[in-house]
Formats: structure tokens, C-alpha cells, sequence
């Protein structure tokens, strides 16, 4: 069930921030895509065009900052659209607390390397060991925000230059991504209890609650991590 | 300050701070051994986690079956086949694409 991606070697050797960057580059191009569409989307939604690359550089997570456009478009309110993004971004806690023993240095340096988390960079970044490798997060992290805001001006500033992305099938490279990230840590079986748990946890809330709740409380399958250590 | 700067600025601070809150609440700690062990399975939780959602998630919560399960279908197929991420990645976006395109 291993070795089967290039986002992971045979051997978890030293990899440096250009791996992390290669690593990135397929699902780069589909973060361009989608940021062009954010930028025509939030200009049309009278967000003008400075505001979505601000956005883009600092909230820098596409779900929320779609979230953010379609309600205040659709003439929602701002506490409205603020709840509904921070509830989509609740999951950087727990990917937060994931990510938190591979970073380095003092606390801002800390703070400044966990802004690089994405739901991808974290994905790519995954060593088999249920670690995270920060020279993957870093480089991984820096081109996806490089190519997310740049797709962001370029849509805010220059209009649809580029095709729907959903039309060319770019809103399929993400979770092909997430399960071929998953793929390769799934070969212990805690680990596949792990990833059981939490897509069933998913599956049952997502009904229920607004997007976002489901993840936050997909994490508490990694309980049965703790359980098993014993 | 307009609506449009508030919630730019509130939800980039609220964003900052959530993605800070890990690493800074276990600055330079080594957790205990069971946390450990429950914090390396966040990942393969919170990744099957993002499969799903990303895979049937509606705009506003609830399910969206469409032509993104077929494109993961054929991701998975490509990994069954050991195939490189790149390929894995493509194989499920030309997939959904062409879905759109027949249907």
C-alpha cells in the first residue's frame, strides 16, 4: 500500500524545500484555476479588486474566502459571512496541532511557518509515520500561495482569461490528492481505523451541520490512536 | 470601513490566529506518549475527512453527488494501479471533466 506517489519516497531521506515545491506543482496549476475564479467572482460580488488579493495573501483557504464572497454577493450580512468562514477554518486547529512538532524555531518563526498550512501543503508534507516533514510544508506552502494569489489578480484585475476550472474537472484534483495522501498512511491499522472513523464521522454530520463542523469533528478518530498505544 | 474590508480583515486575523494556535500551544513541549500517538492519527482522519467533503460536499453543507466522484473513482483506479501522484491527480480531474462534457 506504500510508495506509490512521488509525494513520497520509498526512504523518508532529507528532503528539501524544492521537493516540496515539486511535490505541489500538479495541484498548483488547479490552485491558479481556482484562484482566477475567486478573483472574478469576488470583484462581481462588488468586492472590488484589491480586497480579494488581500484576502488571498492573508486568509490564504479557499473554501472560506468562496464562502465569504457568495454570501456578502448574495447580500448577505458581514457577521453572517465572518462566522461562516471561521467556521470552514476551524479545521486549522486540529491540522494546526497535527503540524505543530515539525516546526522550528522561535515563536514567531512558528507562528509565520504555520501560516504556509493549507489543507494540501499539509497533505503533500504527510510522512508516512503520521509526521510531518517542514521542508515540504514550506515549499509546498509558498507555491500554492504564490499560485493562489497570483490567480487572484489575474481574475480580480484581467477578467476569466482562464477556462472554469470545474469545467476542465480541477474541483476533482482535490480529493484525489487528499486519498492518494492517504493512501500511503493507511498501512498500519490504526492508522485505517484512524481514516475510517473519520470519514464516517464526516459522513454522518454533513447532513446536519454547516460545511466545516464535519472535519473539526472528524479529528476526535484520532482517539483511537491513544487507545491503541497502550 | 465597508463591509467587504471588515470581513477581509476579520476573517484573515481569525484565520492567522486559528493556524498559529497549534504550533504555539506546543511550542518546544513534547507531548505524552498517548497524545502522541493520537496526534499522528490526525492525519489520516482529518485526510479521509477532506476525501469525503471534497468528494460529495454541497456548496452549503449537505451532499453534491455530481461528476466529482466519478474523477475520484478514476483517481483511485489509477492508484490501485500504482501510479504516480501526478497521474493519480490528473487521471480523476480529465475524468470529471469529460462527465461534464457527456452529461
Amino acid at each position: 500500500m506504500r510508495r506509490l506517489t512521488d509525494a513520497h519516497p520509498p526512504e523518508p531521506g532529507r528532503r528539501t524545500y524544492l521537493d516540496g515545491v515539486r511535490a505541489a506543482a500538479p495541484i498548483g496549476v488547479a490552485a491558479f484555476a481556482f484562484g482566477v475564479s475567486f478573483g472574478v467572482l469576488a470583484r462581481a460580488a462588488g468586492m472590488g479588486q484589491v480586497a480579494p488579493v488581500v484576502m488571498s495573501l492573508t486568509t490564504f483557504a479557499g473554501s472560506a474566502q468562496f464562502a465569504v464572497v457568495s454570501i456578502l454577493g448574495a447580500g448577505g450580512g458581514v457577521a453572517t459571512a465572518i462566522v461562516a468562514a471561521v467556521l470552514l477554518n476551524l479545521r486549522y486547529g486540529p491540522i494546526g496541532l497535527s503540524a505543530a512538532t515539525a516546526l522550528e524555531g522561535s515563536w514567531w518563526r512558528r507562528a509565520l511557518t504555520a501560516q504556509l498550512v493549507v489543507d494540501e501543503s499539509w497533505a503533500i508534507a504527510q510522512r508516512d509515520d503520521g509526521r510531518l516533514d517542514r521542508h515540504l510544508l514550506v515549499g509546498a506552502g509558498l507555491l500554492l500561495l504564490v499560485c493562489w494569489t497570483t490567480g487572484t489578480v489575474v481574475g480580480a484585475f484581467a477578467g476569466d482569461l482562464v477556462a472554469d476550472p470545474t469545467s476542465l474537472g480541477l474541483d476533482a484534483a482535490f480529493p484525489a490528492l487528499f486519498l492518494a495522501l492517504l493512501w500511503s498512511q493507511v498501512g498500519e491499522r490504526s492508522r485505517l481505523l484512524a481514516a475510517l472513523g473519520g470519514a464516517a464521522i464526516a459522513l454522518v454530520l454533513m447532513p446536519f451541520t454547516g460545511a466545516g463542523i464535519p472535519i473539526v469533528a472528524a479529528s476526535l478518530a484520532c482517539l483511537v490512536g491513544a487507545r491503541r498505544s497502550r | 470601513m465597508s463591509a467587504v474590508w471588515i470581513s477581509v480583515v476579520v476573517v484573515g486575523l481569525a484565520t492567522i490566529a486559528i493556524k498559529a494556535a497549534g504550533p504555539l500551544l506546543l511550542a518546544r513541549r513534547t507531548p505524552p506518549p498517548r497524545a502522541q500517538a493520537a496526534l499522528e492519527h490526525l492525519a489520516p482522519a482529518l485526510l479521509a475527512a477532506l476525501v469525503v467533503t471534497q468528494a460529495v460536499g454541497g456548496d452549503n453543507g449537505g451532499f453534491t453527488v455530481d461528476a466529482r466522484l466519478a474523477g475520484l473513482a478514476a483517481g483511485a483506479a489509477a492508484l490501485l494501479l500504482r501510479a504516480p501522484l501526478l497521474v493519480v491527480i490528473c487521471a480523476a480531474a480529465v475524468t470529471a471533466a469529460l462527465v461534464r462534457l457527456v452529461g
